[in-house]
């Protein structure tokens, strides 16, 4: 493949977007990979485990960073936004902000500006279930590995990280900046955010403490969360005494979101294995509509069904409430296979919130359907879309739409080559 | 081997303060014999590096050896020519951020790390990247919608293509298929499939040769130079290609077996193929009466989601009863259609076109379980379902039954049909009465697998890919899809695993990306994943090979073919250089420029042994240079505090350790030995496949050695560790350490 071609511009530093960089700079693109957080890595660095093989995603990850430092092709920017694009396919100009990090390359993860550093900041890492000094690494495998520092929790006029750092590394008056690149194609791989669970009327969450996200779940199981992995309620920090996972959690609900999330069924499942491997007693319940596990997927529902003391309940749940003074929740669901209302107390209730696209930043050029996904086919010749943003899918489905993406974005930058 | 090794020490981040770095220099000058050494406070500034640069440009040196911080980090500051020789000693994250400043204990783990990193880069030699001349084309098996995808694909992306289909026309299930599901919004309907004109495009693209009524009789070679062999109309065509996409699609599960479920009781029972067949012919018709049919009444999971027939979900057989459904209610408006259900498993968008579904009144759908599918006596079949929704046991009448039977592979099982082989030899050769009849016993296990072959490879492991689960070869790894056990062959489609035509085309685009990016990296001489990019490759001094096979039968990536003695013949483009076959040979013949036995060996001798009476252990911990020693790393990071007498050396795949390493340490007078690889089993976490459980096994042979030296087993442990466990990982060493202290110190200590 010819070296000569303009690059592949990839917006999304998620487990799509870095698979969509490394496919196509591996093949031979030049390749400029944009992540609006100040690492790379997504949803998927800040989950516990991948279903079924319960791995860790730092082991994937760590390959793919290695993949990244050994390869020149690839230009990471983080803390940068798609701002504007224009041209046509082959060959597009790409505004590219990147907001300021305040923390170089010299930066040498020394540690001594945390040390110092009297700001605090909610983590957004751990989804706020925790704190970070205003000057912080974002977590142990971050890529780059880079200190960042957010400047609105800097109290005024503290310079005690500057100080601090013995090697220079930084810069309270850093400005953001724009950078222009001629592109042979674009592919968006923004991925997704949990739906807003607060707008699930009825559920409690942000009235009820112990009733939590999926996502929120993953972080509270992972050794590295605020937890140091054990499941604790975050009303009065003790272990739960039962756990219920209620399914579809705005998916699947005219409502809210009317399509499936696709992986809250495998993410639910996964996740009672977590409070089963901790709590190996207590009772743990799931209110489900269907039990999607396609696939190989479906030995993992097989494995959890012959779980002790794990219940699958064929039903909707319409209100959870607070018990007053327990902190436990009082849950009402309906049994879909006894036609009967059935009332549970629980100790912690994790909803199954689903997937939406994060489209909104992205140009108008980029076609979306009704629920902001990024339409297959419908987009344009040179603009691809892969992972969460084009539809709501597993880890692997993401890593081969990227791979998919990247061989679409290469035929680009072939031709750009070939018609000059 | 590199003459002039430079050692370049780092002051910064507390090494400085931390360490006496003079004497750290005087080690790596007079005892390592470096030829040159400098210090810098902070060696990856742009000054830092200049020094070295500055160093290599006038010939000062011909060898790096950076003491800082890990080989993990920095590595953009610290980039040199990939060729060559670069070695990282890790000062900072296992050193002084591990273990107490200005101390003795540190101190000496820092120096030995400096005389190990020195006499590493003195045995390695610059990497000569491999230039065998490259095919830039791409064999694609299957005329499917997957295989037609990977063709069109690869082509428009410049790469010649050759596409064999076994039948005389290309389109393979799609061609028998009325419509495909909604892959467009409002996903509400079916949709016409488009497979005319991809067919067409394929069938008069200038870059693509297809053969139709075609096989493959023979593929040999390695990657960027497949030999394949193709037989059309009796005659051979020779190609060669530099990477193969498997697409060889799936077939229904054999509905003679769906008995249970009332297929053969009446010729109106059919399966959900047999249906879509009907549909694309013509109209939906009774087969018993060519009436079209009022009541019908489809069985899902019919195979699927039984642990008597196919223990996993077809994925696509709820959208596909969905996309019939609508057929019937479409060619006759009063037909009821009712869907017996275990879970509607629609995802995604296709979600709509469940909810388009349930809009129309004459679809009832529920859960339920089938108990029996009867020929009534007026000719209709009755369906008897119990657990319903609509509460307790009903019978539905119907006029047609449809069995949305599952899908299975259209695939082979190389490494069944290499085991069938070698049980029929072993029949008739086995040397004793019993190992015939077991092997007998085996072969008969494994009859279905013969004559099965499609790509023949000529692979020592078996001529096909191997298979993952249920006979799909998939991707053990969830993040990467595309991981192959047969480097530049990829499975795309539903032979891979279940899946629906919209992914397949997705999945075969993947494959073709896959595919071009084996053959450029073929071209530059590089691995491909998980050491993507590496240039080196192992070299087989084979006139000491006593062709004990272990190399060729360990290979996880089959690359090691054997001659008619058993002789390995090496193809490095298909060599994934984790090492794993140095490791296993007995030996020591095989070498990497940059990793051998003898490197890692030299690096342990390099190791200085306290005397007995100085009451300070030495243990060596050999670990995953992937999982164990990152997570040694984080551990540092988080200043996580762990017994200073290890001295760890990074290994590319546990199994790549060579057992000889473990005598070296032992006969050098250090008192244990801990291996930390990836978890393996079911689950396994290593991405060579079975590394760690490799290295598990040899121990077995090194209990043999330690009985003869009378040394206790215990100062050997293996131990499983996955990348996110730092936290364990200071008790792990501790608790070793400690048992190593209650053990007392090795005897041969100081011989």
């Amino acid at each position: 493949m010819n070296e000569q071609g303009k690059p592949l511009l990839v917006v999304g530093g998620g487990i799509a977007g870095i698979t969509a960089a490394l496919e196509a700079a591996e093949a031979g693109c030049q390749v400029v990979l944009v992540e609006k957080l100040p690492y790379l890595g997504g949803r998927v660095v800040r989950v516990h485990q991948y279903f079924p093989k319960l791995c860790p995603p730092g082991c994937g990850l760590e390959i793919n960073f290695r993949r990244l430092k050994n390869n020149p092709r690839v230009t990471v920017l983080t803390q940068a936004e798609l701002e504007s694009l224009s041209g046509s396919p082959g060959d597009y100009e790409a505004v590219v902000k990147i907001a300021p990090r305040h923390v170089s390359p010299a930066c040498t993860l020394c540690g001594a500006c945390t040390e110092v550093c009297p700001g605090e900041r909610a983590d957004e890492f751990n989804y706020g279930l925790s704190k970070t000094k205003a000057i912080y690494l974002p977590h142990a495998l971050a890529y780059p590995a880079l200190y960042a520092l957010e400047r609105a929790a800097c109290p005024p006029g503290c310079r005690a990280c500057v100080e601090a750092c013995r090697y220079g590394a930084i810069d309270l008056d850093q400005q953001p900046e724009r950078k222009t690149f001629r592109v042979a194609a674009v592919v968006a791989a923004t991925g997704w955010v949990p739906y807003d669970a607060s707008r699930l009327e009825g559920l409690g969450f942000g009235r009820a403490p112990n009733v939590i996200t999926n996502v929120m779940m993953e972080r509270l199981a992972a050794p590295n969360g605020p937890t140091g992995g054990k499941i604790l309620r975050p009303s009065d920090g003790r272990p739960p005494a039962s756990v219920a996972f209620i399914q579809c959690a705005g998916s699947r609900d005219e409502n809210h979101l009317p399509y499936c999330s696709a992986v809250c069924c495998a993410a639910s499942l996964k996740q009672a294995g977590y409070v089963r491997s901790l709590y190996p007693e207590i009772p743990i319940t799931i209110f489900y509509i269907d039990l999607r596990t396609p696939g190989r997927l479906e030995e993992f529902l097989t494995r959890m069904q012959g779980e002790t003391n794990v219940e699958l309940v064929k039903g909707k749940v319409g209100k959870v409430e607070e018990e007053p003074g327990s902190g436990d929740l009082i849950l009402t669901a309906e049994d879909v296979m006894t036609g009967r209302k059935t009332v549970r107390k629980v100790g912690l209730a994790v909803l199954a919130t689903g997937i939406v696209p994060r489209s909104e930043g992205l140009p108008a050029e980029f076609a979306r359907d009704e629920f902001g996904f990024l339409a297959d086919g419908a987009g344009r010749t040179g603009l691809y879309a892969a992972g969460c943003v084009r539809r709501p899918e597993e880890v692997a489905a993401s890593v081969q739409d990227a791979a998919a993406a990247a061989l679409k974005g290469l035929q680009c930058v072939v031709r750009s080559v070939r018609h000059g | 081997m590199a003459k002039k090794v430079g050692v370049y020490l780092c002051g910064g981040c507390g090494i400085g303060e931390a360490l006496n770095l003079a004497r750290l220099e005087k080690v790596a000058q007079r005892e390592a014999k470096a030829a040159l050494v400098k210090t810098h406070p902070f060696l990856c500034s742009p000054e830092g590096v200049q020094l070295i640069r500055d160093d290599l440009a006038a010939g000062a040196v011909d060898g790096v050896v950076i003491a800082a911080c890990s080989p993990r980090m920095k590595t953009e500051a610290f980039q040199f020519d990939p060729r060559q020789v670069l070695e990282r000693v890790n000062l900072r994250e296992h050193v002084v951020w591990s273990h107490p400043p200005k101390d003795e204990e540190t101190q000496a783990l820092a120096e030995d790390y400096v005389r190990m990193g020195v006499v590493k880069a003195q045995k390695a030699e610059p990497l000569e990247p491999l230039a065998e001349e490259i095919a830039r084309a791409v064999l694609v098996v299957g005329g499917g919608l997957a295989g037609l995808t990977a063709a069109l694909e690869a082509a428009e992306a410049g790469y010649e293509v050759v596409l064999v289909e076994k039948e005389a026309q290309l389109g393979g299930f799609l061609a028998g298929v009325r419509e495909r599901f909604p892959a467009a919004p409002p996903y509400r309907e079916p949709a016409p499939d488009g497979l005319r004109s991809k067919i067409q495009t394929v069938s008069y693209h200038p870059k693509i040769r297809v053969f139709t009524s075609a096989r493959i009789v023979r593929t040999e070679g390695q990657p960027g130079a497949f030999q394949v062999t193709i037989v059309k109309d009796g005659q051979s065509v020779p190609v060669r290609v530099g990477a193969i996409v498997m697409a060889t699609g799936w077939k229904p599960y054999d509905p003679a077996r769906l008995a249970h479920l009332g297929y053969g009781v009446s010729p109106d029972v059919v399966t959900n193929v047999e249906l879509e067949r009907m549909a694309a012919a013509g109209a939906i018709r009774r087969p018993s009466d060519g009436r079209a049919p009022a009541s019908v009444v489809f069985i899902q999971c019919a195979g699927s989601r039984d642990p008597e027939h196919l223990p996993y979900c077809s994925s696509v057989c709820c959208l596909a009863t969905l996309k019939q459904a609508r057929y019937i209610r479409r060619e006759n408006p009063e037909a009821a259609v009712y869907v017996i259900y275990k879970d509607m498993r629609t995802p995604g968008q296709y979600e709509r076109f469940y909810r388009a579904a349930q809009d129309d009144p004459l679809n009832f759908f529920t859960k339920g379980e089938v108990t029996s599918v009867e020929r009534q006596a007026d000719g209709r079949v009755a369906v008897r379902v119990r657990d319903t929704l609509l509460g307790g046991e009903i019978v539905i009448p119907a006029d047609l039954v449809v069995l949305a039977a599952g899908m299975t592979p259209n695939a082979a099982d190389g490494e069944a049909i290499r085991a069938l082989e070698d049980a029929e030899i072993k029949m008739v050769k086995g040397e004793t009465e019993a190992q015939r009849a077991e092997a007998a016993r085996k072969a008969e296990q494994l009859q279905s697998h013969k004559g099965t072959e499609i790509l023949h490879l000529t692979y020592r492991q078996g001529p096909d890919l191997p298979t993952l689960r249920y006979g799909f070869p998939d991707s053990h790894f969830v993040c990467f899809p595309y991981e192959t056990r047969r480097t530049a062959i990829y499975a795309a489609g539903a032979m891979r695993a279940p899946m629906d035509g919209a992914r397949a085309e997705q999945d075969a685009q993947g494959a073709a990306l896959k595919a071009i990016q084996a053959i450029e990296m073929a071209v530059r001489g590089q691995a491909v994943h998980p050491r993507a990019g590496d240039l080196s490759y192992p070299s087989f001094f084979l006139q000491r090979c006593t062709q004990c096979k272990r190399c060729t039968e360990e290979c996880p990536f089959g690359a090691l073919d054997e001659d008619e003695k058993g002789t390995p013949k090496p193809n490095p483009y298909r060599c994934r250089r984790c090492g794993i076959c140095l490791g296993a040979c007995p030996e020591r013949i095989i070498s990497f420029k940059n990793y051998s036995v003898d490197m890692i060996a030299s690096m342990i001798k390099a190791i200085e042994v306290p005397g007995e009476e100085e009451e300070k252990p030495r243990v060596l911990a050999l670990m995953c240079e992937n999982d164990a020693y990152p997570a040694l790393d984080i551990a540092g990071l988080n200043r996580l505090s762990y017994d200073a007498s290890v001295r760890v050396i990074p290994l590319r795949c546990l199994g790549s350790l060579n057992i000889v390493w473990i005598a070296d340490a032992l006969s050098r007078g250090m008192d244990g030995v801990l291996l930390v690889g990836c978890k393996w089993g079911e689950n396994y976490q290593c991405h060579f496949i079975r590394g760690s459980e490799l290295a598990d096994r040899r121990m077995e042979n090194v209990k043999e050695t330690l009985q003869r030296l009378r040394l206790e087993r215990e100062r050997i442990q293996v131990a499983e560790l996955a990348l996110d466990e730092s936290w364990r990982l200071p008790a792990l060493i501790n608790e070793f350490v400690e048992k190593i202290r209650r053990m007392g110190p090795n005897p041969y200590k100081g011989f």
